[in-house]
């Protein structure tokens, strides 16, 4: 399993998922309406390192975190 | 209530910063460490839009990474970086951030400070909501996507 967390504003519970990589996450959370506007200013992390790369494996244990835009001060 | 973090130098705080507090120790701690310029940055929240005051949202392990990764690159400056900020409310005319960068010489510091708070409004994980009637409003217009933003779109 892999954990997905939404911080900040996105206010959504985190979800637990058997996938291999993020772009199989892309394609299950594009089927839900209330993340479309979080999946275009989101910026991804895995395990707390932020990635450039859709196709990095994901493995049991993982975890991936959505960060929508920032604006600390 | 203050709590250090695993990170040096990174301090964060629920509700608003007591300012002198932490400015009086930044200056007893380095003053003393032969630093010849100890630069200090305050972010006061304002009374605009009607705002009650902002709250926020950290990520706390991606902040200690982004904190740490400063730190390394003021150290080859011979310079240290120093930062404390605010979760949850902080009312108008409160403070919510203070930067700090201590170093031998004063061009390195107050280049330094610059590209720190500049950076740090464009990448730390922290989320800024303001306060009207009582409830949290995202700053959607005031924030920054994150580098690599829409990767999962």
């Amino acid at each position: 399993m892999v954990r997905i967390e939404f911080l900040g504003p996105i206010g959504k519970e985190p979800l637990d998922l058997n996938i291999s990589n993020l772009s199989e996450l892309s394609e299950i959370l594009k089927k839900d309406d209330s993340l479309s506007i979080w999946l275009k200013n989101s910026a991804c992390a895995i395990n707390d390192v932020l990635t450039n790369d859709k196709n990095a494996p994901l493995n049991d244990g993982d975890k991936v975190t959505m960060l929508p835009p920032v604006c600390g001060g | 209530m203050k709590m250090m973090t695993n990170i040096d130098y990174l301090e964060l705080y629920d509700g608003h910063l007591p300012v002198e507090t932490i400015t009086n120790r930044w200056y007893d701690d380095f003053r003393l460490s032969n630093y010849g310029a100890i630069i200090t940055f305050v972010g006061v929240v304002r009374d605009e839009n009607n705002i009650d005051g902002l709250s926020f949202d950290i990520y706390e392990p991606i902040l200690n990474s982004w904190f740490k990764s400063w730190q390394s690159k003021a150290k080859e400056k011979g310079a240290i970086v120093l930062m404390a900020h605010s979760r949850g409310d902080v009312l108008n005319h409160q403070s919510s951030y203070i930067a700090g960068v201590c170093s031998p010489k004063r061009r390195v510091a107050l280049e330094l400070i610059d590209e720190f708070v500049e950076d740090f409004k464009a990448n730390a994980p922290i989320w800024k909501y303001d306060i009207i009637n009582g409830k949290r409003e995202y700053a959607l217009d005031r924030s920054t996507q994150i580098s690599g933003a829409g990767l999962l779109s």
